[in-house]
């Protein structure tokens, strides 16, 4: 979390990051929790 | 590529390649228009001339100098490398399936994208030796995940309870010895719901869905029995009691809008007021010759309702309350994994769904589209080319989607819907893009406001630069 006068940013940044280390495919299908008709995959819990 | 927009008196800039999310303001904000792919340490001068009039020059210098640092931070038109990536998980084990127990249903609602129950296929039950079947396919063919999906949907599942009961049991007793973790869902209509499978679904499923449209006279519209009454009263006290019962355990209230319901912020407003607080309410798939289907000149009514939404969802937390919109739902830090985000819902690949009949296919919703049965349980087919074709549809071969802003968040969307409404699995529904994009950006403006009013309330934080919403 980082503000300066005239910006805030809200988050770490870090999608880079997870390319690197992500892929485990152990994260729930996003279609198993509440949707079942329309995408958002954004809202899925990391299993890591 | 960054995303610029301006909701509910937030300046909002999202860098798509890095994830990062600034909220500016107005200054940077304006200089920000001036900023590209190969911004140069120097502000440009057309930049300090053009918007001279409104700003200090020193100020001008000031803001970009700070864009600039987010710039050479890689967090503003961060450059998109992922593609090497594309082909990283075409040979995935499967290890999500939606089981359709029921080809029939109780409801007779009118928009129901199973045909009202049982897919154009006709009515019919599935058996437990197909289930079972069903449970041994995702075993064998899960490889080394150890968490593996089953949905019990239908039709109405709770139609063929014994056989539910009887697979979760099956499952149960194979697990450990082949190092799975069984975690059962079930999407239900309620009406057969009493007290024994209230305490099996909230002992046995790890997530229950639980179909209600809101209020009475909404719900009771479209979501009738064979003989055209409305469901609302018979659902609403047995959802009531399950999740009274159920502790913390994940659950969704989960209604459709159409049409008819454009003002679905008083269906969320309503589903709090019941007791709950695990909600969502998604537009309704349908043909858009039919008359409740949500449509592009739709679109600027559905804008403003999201957008009403999430005010009051700010609102409500601000008050202490608590209310949870899933589509709204979005962490920052700790999403899915960038190789999560290129493919999305995983379907025809890490996903698919089996019909009573044992047919195999990419997802509950290709079910009955002959062209798309990947196999059958019973005669031991499965058809591993489309299963490539699926998995090889991610977010840059899609064209749509491969310079789209909000690629790492829907994922290239809904295959299913490609196909139904564009033709293709690999050409984006254009509703649904737009859609999903307007609850993206709702969703951002949510974490705005609430880091926002973080800070107005964390006056005694020592932390000066802290945004986290615990402070």
């Amino acid at each position: 979390m980082k503000a300066t006068k005239h910006i805030k940013t809200l988050n770490n940044a870090n999608l880079k990051d997870s390319a690197a280390k992500g892929g485990c495919g152990e994260c729930q299908a996003s279609c198993q929790s509440a949707c079942k008709t329309s995408c958002t995959v954004a809202n899925q819990k990391c299993e890591k | 590529m960054i995303h610029k927009y301006q909701l509910n008196g937030y300046n909002i800039c999202l860098d798509v390649h890095s994830g990062a999310v600034h909220v500016l303001d107005d200054i940077a904000y304006d200089v920000l228009d001036y900023c590209s792919e190969d911004m140069q340490e120097k502000a440009p001068e057309k930049m300090l001339t053009e918007l001279s009039e409104k700003y200090d020059r020193e100020e001008l210098e000031e803001t970009y100098e700070a864009l600039y640092e987010l710039y050479t931070a890689g967090q503003l038109f961060s450059k998109d490398d992922y593609e090497q990536f594309a082909d990283l998980m075409t040979k995935a084990p499967i290890k999500s399936m939606c089981i359709n127990v029921s080809h029939d249903c109780n409801l007779r609602c009118e928009y129901c994208f199973a045909a009202k129950g049982d897919f154009g296929q006709g009515r019919c039950l599935m058996s437990l030796d197909t289930a079972k079947k069903a449970i041994d396919f995702i075993i064998a063919n899960s490889g080394t995940r150890h968490n593996l999906e089953v949905d019990f949907f239908g039709g109405e599942p709770l139609m063929n309870f014994e056989v539910v009961k009887q697979t979760v049991e099956y499952a149960r007793s194979i697990e450990k010895q082949h190092n799975k973790n069984f975690r059962f869902t079930i999407t239900t209509n309620g009406l057969l719901l009493d007290d024994e499978k209230i305490d099996f679904i909230n002992r046995e499923m790890h997530n229950v869905v639980l179909s209600l449209d809101g209020r009475k006279e909404v719900n009771d519209k479209l979501r009738v029995t064979p003989n055209g009454k409305g469901c609302y009263d018979i659902i609403v006290p047995k959802y009531q009691k399950l999740v009274s019962k159920r502790g913390d355990k994940d659950y969704y209230i989960r209604g459709t809008f159409t049409t008819f319901s454009k003002d679905f912020t008083a269906d969320v407003m309503h589903m709090k007021e019941l007791g709950f607080e695990q909600l969502s309410i998604e537009p309704v798939v349908s043909d858009p010759k039919l008359d409740y289907s949500i449509k592009e000149n739709d679109l600027p009514t559905v804008f403003k309702e999201y957008e009403r939404l999430a005010k009051t969802l700010i609102e409500m937390r601000k008050k202490g309350e608590f209310f949870n919109f899933f589509h709204f739902m979005i962490d920052l830090d700790q999403g899915p994994c960038a190789i999560k985000r290129l493919r999305g819902c995983g379907c025809g690949n890490e996903y698919v769904a089996v019909t009573p009949q044992g047919d195999i296919y990419p997802c509950h919703q290709f079910v009955g589209e002959e062209q798309w049965k990947m196999g059958n349980l019973n005669d031991g087919t499965f058809n591993q080319d489309m299963k490539l074709r699926f998995a090889k549809a991610n977010v840059y071969s899609k064209s749509n989607c491969r310079n789209c802003w909000a690629k790492f968040y829907c994922s290239g969307g809904c295959n299913a819907n490609n196909f139904q409404y564009e033709g293709d699995i690999l050409k984006s529904h254009k509703v649904g893009c737009e859609l999903e994009k307007k609850r993206l950006e709702c969703a951002i403006m949510i974490k705005a406001a609430l880091a926002d009013y973080n800070t107005e309330q964390s006056t005694d934080c020592d932390s000066g630069d802290c945004f986290a919403e615990c402070c």
